[in-house]
């Protein structure tokens, strides 16, 4: 009896293992920067019982700044030493690894199943410590708080915000005996916590996080026709905010989060509304018998970059976001489509046709110069981590459909692919104020 | 007096089911086909449905198909779907005959509905895409509607890129994604 149900056990304990490993978003990185500087992470000490700290702190910040390719940490076997208190650090042993920086830190078990969070960050050659801070975590905590430790560290060493405490949003593909199964997923920004945010036989397209990152706009075909809807991250509650006949698309957050941008097609065909959250109202933006569609907003709230193909082809236009005459941006090439604004307000990355392959590239708003970031050739969705440095984006190669980074001078690359199954339309969240 | 009531009445009905079917074929002179008639029987008590009217044309045209003509593999009626060139809402000249031959049928079965299903292929972003697809969707419907069938008989909507019939990523698969699917929801 008690075999059988270990057995049974077992058995639904692997198939959840399985379920989990098969909706783990594994990140590779493809190509790092040149000159990555090396730097020495200790796995943390912990203080309280059993097998150990219910996460490898180490091991999350050793991953995240060797994610950004910019750093190399040492592999852990090649350690010298483990020290997880400053006194017991022995500075001549890391200078013989060539190494400039050492982090190390400790984890101790708090009442009400918190943890003290410890770690401090020292030079090697001038032998001091640069910063030291503890952190307080929660249950269930220990890896946002890692995260939060990454940025801490590459903001101190890079002079750049980290964006390691943030989330992705992405739609998955998966067929199935009993037809395609699409899910809207959110995870941390090194695919682990995924979580399911809807599920559904129909396809579901552009999730959109809210300026503060507890809501999720997106677009379902789950009613047979493509509706705009809002749903609040934290209660799974949500509302349909567009589900007039014909399109309803593309939904843009204003920076003050009390309006979003829209495609909606009720009016004749493709256009650009604005619907005002507060008094429901829906404002008309563009008025022509042309697509209008794909609307961003500019960091300072003030315009709205949008695709339209008025001219003959899809290129890219900015106009003012309360109602007026539009620009054209871009006259390189015959398509240019998805702009979304940097967070410095300073360039778009967008989808470009070169020559057959759709890519991501940058437009400077300044020198309208557009430089070609990536290589493949039908690329698609891209998206900023809200510290500008690196670009998600979703691509389909010999591989399969998977997500994508690029960093902003094109030094660094990551593929972000499912065990099972396609992955795309990616959204890098805000900054957590949470 | 053997021959009584019962018999006379089993006479009387032989003779009118006789009458009846020389009634219904004998103009024709065409071999008795009483599958034929027992489905012609059939469908004149439920005349609402257009299945009658669809049937009484399969007989009227000599018999070549019976049945529905939407279900007729040899109709331009069997082709469901207009194939559309890049970035491109034109209908082309080579699927004029199919949308002729569908809003005749609107326009003739006034019960009939479709839906047109706007797709492209995987290039490009999705949202424009999905405005693509509708645009191709409404040049369908636009066609259809100059030529005899009514906007009430006809939906449109746009999956863009997300419904693909053919997986490939070359031109192969992709010319096959840029359609729009004639679907009938009634007939």
């Amino acid at each position: 009896m008690r075999l059988k149900l270990l057995l049974g056990g077992m058995a639904v304990c692997a198939a959840l293992f399985a379920a989990n490993a098969r909706a783990v978003l594994t990140i590779k990185i493809t190509q790092g920067a040149e000159g990555a500087q090396p730097i020495a992470v200790v796995p943390f000490g912990w203080s309280g019982g059993g097998t150990g700290a219910p996460e490898n702190m180490g091991a999350i910040v050793a991953a995240d700044l060797a994610r950004t390719g910019q750093f190399k940490p040492i592999a852990t076997a090649d350690l010298p030493a483990r020290p997880d208190r400053p006194e017991a650090v022995n500075f001549s042993d890391w200078r013989l690894l060539g190494t400039a920086n050492l982090l190390i830190g400790s984890v101790a078990p708090t009442p009400g199943g918190r943890f003290k969070v410890r770690f401090r960050l020292f030079d090697v050659f001038q032998a001091s410590q640069i910063i030291g801070y503890t952190l307080d975590a929660g249950a269930g905590q220990l890896r946002r708080i890692a995260h939060q430790v990454s940025d801490i560290v590459y903001e101190k060493l890079t002079g750049t915000r980290g964006a390691f405490d943030t989330r992705i949003a992405y739609v998955t593909e998966l067929d199935t005996a009993s037809g395609k199964r699409y899910a809207l997923r959110i995870a941390d920004s090194d695919g682990y916590n995924a979580h399911t945010i809807l599920e559904s036989s129909q396809p579901m397209l552009s999730p959109a996080w809210s300026p503060k990152g507890e809501r999720l706009a997106y677009v379902s075909y789950e009613g047979g026709q493509p509706r705009i809807y809002v749903q609040n991250l934290a209660s799974g509650k949500r509302r349909m905010v567009a589900g007039f006949p014909g399109l309803n698309g593309a939904p843009a957050w204003s920076p003050d989060g009390t309006r979003l941008a829209m495609t909606l097609s009720k009016d004749g065909n493709a256009e650009i509304y604005v619907y005002f959250f507060g008094s429901g109202r829906l404002q008309r933006l563009t008025a022509n018998t042309s697509i209008d569609t794909e609307a961003a907003w500019s960091p300072d709230g003030e315009s709205l970059v949008f695709t339209s193909n008025r001219g003959g082809t899809p290129q890219i236009y900015r106009m003012p976001s309360g109602g007026g005459r539009a620009t054209r941006l871009t006259f390189e090439g015959n398509y240019n489509a998805r702009a979304s604004y940097a967070p410095d307000g300073k360039k778009l990355v967008l989808v470009h046709n070169d020559r057959g392959a759709f890519r991501i590239a940058l437009f400077d708003l300044q020198t309208t110069a557009l430089t070609i970031l990536t290589q493949s050739n039908l690329d698609e969705s891209p998206s900023f981590a809200p510290n500008g440095v690196m670009i998600l984006y979703a691509t389909t190669d010999a591989a399969g459909a998977a997500l994508a980074a690029v960093s902003i001078d094109g030094r660094v690359r990551q593929r972000l692919a499912l065990q099972d199954g396609k992955v795309r339309e990616p959204a890098w969240s805000p900054f957590n104020t949470r | 007096m053997r021959f009584g009531l019962k018999s006379l009445l089993a006479v009387l009905a032989v003779s009118l089911l006789v009458a009846g079917c020389e009634g219904t074929f004998g103009s024709k002179k065409e071999e008795p086909k009483p599958e034929a008639a027992v489905v012609e029987g059939s469908t004149g008590t439920t005349a609402a449905t257009t299945e009658g009217t669809g049937t009484t044309t399969g007989v009227e045209s000599g018999g070549a198909f019976q049945g529905n003509p939407l279900d007729n593999p040899a109709s331009p009626l069997a082709n469901r779907t207009i194939y559309f060139d890049f970035d491109s809402a034109t209908i082309k000249d080579e699927y004029k005959a199919v949308i002729e031959a569908h809003a005749k049928y609107l326009a003739t079965h006034s019960s009939a509905s479709i839906t047109l299903e706007g797709n492209t292929d995987e290039r490009g972003t999705r949202e424009y895409n999905a405005a693509r697809g509708e645009r191709r969707a409404n040049a369908v419907r636009e066609m259809m509607t100059l030529l005899g069938a009514s906007g009430q008989q006809i939906r449109t909507v746009s999956y863009g890129e997300e419904r693909p019939v053919a997986p490939g990523h070359d031109e192969a698969a992709w010319r096959l994604n840029r359609r729009v699917d004639i679907v009938y929801r009634t007939r």
